[in-house]
């Protein structure tokens, strides 16, 4: 081997310490400038590992993981902003309430949101979803009547699949009106899971 | 297509642009001038042109910065009266190997950047052009002066 390999070799290792020291020096310096656009976390549930992303504005993203998280990401940097550091601190709120949530302490939810992923109708249906108290079930047509356009049944459905706030907006208490349970952003399983927690299956 | 998350650039060349800091700047310096250059980074980063080499670009950025910390530290008053605390780096485990910064430290400012940013980063010497300025010749000359020294005064790279 040549010298100038063992010359840097002998550089001091860069360990987990040392990232983790500069990682979090550069996202208090981040925020101090007000350059984080989309900081983001995954929080571990009985419905498998969520990522949480917030802009200044709010929290503006939740993803299962069979959503793949780094196909998320890569749509925030796109449909966001591509200043986007994992930066736990701007989600401690919402990861207490998830984790309320899940333990049955909590009811609804009240951080802030940021809906910029959502536009037109489907941003409306995702408005009413929270008027769907806890351990209550909708169908997808009575939602559709509460936006104001009973027929629009369908683009109630797609507004609940495409919703990009799962488990904070309740879509999966929207169900089908013959009674079975419809298909969910996180799969069935964890439409079930939800209900079941609430009371509500 | 868009640009990757800003945390994948981090995770991906983080090492690499700590690394140069290191050997440009010595350790007092090395964690500031990475800092500053990602956070530089983050700021240009949704303007940076799409199929950009982004290694490249990062290293240009660290010059930049490194250069900030060198010309600051030639204008830092000497101060007599009192020496300076002994840094606690020396001989400490994952810490520098003793009398590696003092042989770099040695070198010609542009030999250190040559040096680092084409055997620690890898780049072709056109590149390193670019950066440092100068010849692509010139480039690799300042490099294998550099390592030629680097052979007297640090020995031990050879030993091992």
């Amino acid at each position: 081997m040549t010298n100038e390999r063992y010359l840097f070799a002998a550089l001091p290792t860069i360990d987990d310490e040392v990232n983790r020291r500069l990682h979090r020096r550069l996202v208090d310096a981040a925020n101090a400038a007000g350059l984080l656009d989309v900081a983001y976390r995954t929080i571990d549930t009985p419905v498998g590992a969520l990522l949480l992303a917030a802009t200044p504005k709010g929290l503006v993203r939740v993803a299962y993981a069979s959503q793949d998280h780094d196909l998320v990401l890569e749509g925030l940097a796109r449909d966001v902003s591509p200043r986007i550091l994992r930066a736990p601190a701007r989600l401690d709120g919402v990861a207490r309430e998830i984790e309320e949530y899940f333990a049955g302490r909590r009811r609804t939810f009240d951080v802030p949101l940021d809906l910029r992923l959502s536009h037109g109708f489907r941003r409306t249906i995702l408005s009413h979803l929270p008027e769907i108290g806890y351990g209550k079930t909708a169908s997808y047509a009575a939602i559709a009547k509460a936006a104001g356009h009973p027929k629009a049944v369908r683009a109630a459905g797609s507004a609940c699949a495409s919703n990009p706030l799962p488990v904070v907006v309740p879509c999966h208490r929207v169900v089908r009106s013959d009674g079975t349970i419809g298909q969910y952003v996180g799969g069935v399983d964890a439409k079930r899971a939800l209900l079941t927690l609430e009371g509500a299956a | 297509m868009s640009p990757p998350p800003f945390e994948e650039l981090v995770a991906e060349h983080g090492p690499t642009v700590l690394r140069v800091c290191r050997a440009v700047l010595g350790p007092a310096d090395a964690e500031d001038a990475w800092s500053e250059t990602f956070l530089a980074a983050l700021d240009a980063y949704p303007r940076l042109r799409p199929n950009s080499n982004i290694e490249a670009w990062l290293v240009t950025i660290a010059h930049r910065k490194a250069l900030d910390h060198v010309r600051a530290r030639s204008r830092r008053p000497i101060l007599t009266d009192k020496l300076p605390e002994p840094l606690a780096y020396e001989g400490s485990p994952g810490g520098w190997e003793s009398g590696l910064w003092e042989a770099l430290e040695a070198l010609p400012l542009k030999q250190r950047q040559t040096i680092a940013y084409h055997y620690l980063v890898g780049m072709p010497y056109v590149q390193v052009a670019q950066i440092v300025g100068g010849s692509q010749d010139a480039a690799r000359r300042a490099a294998a002066d550099g390592i030629a020294t680097l052979r007297k005064t640090f020995p031990k790279g050879e030993s091992r």
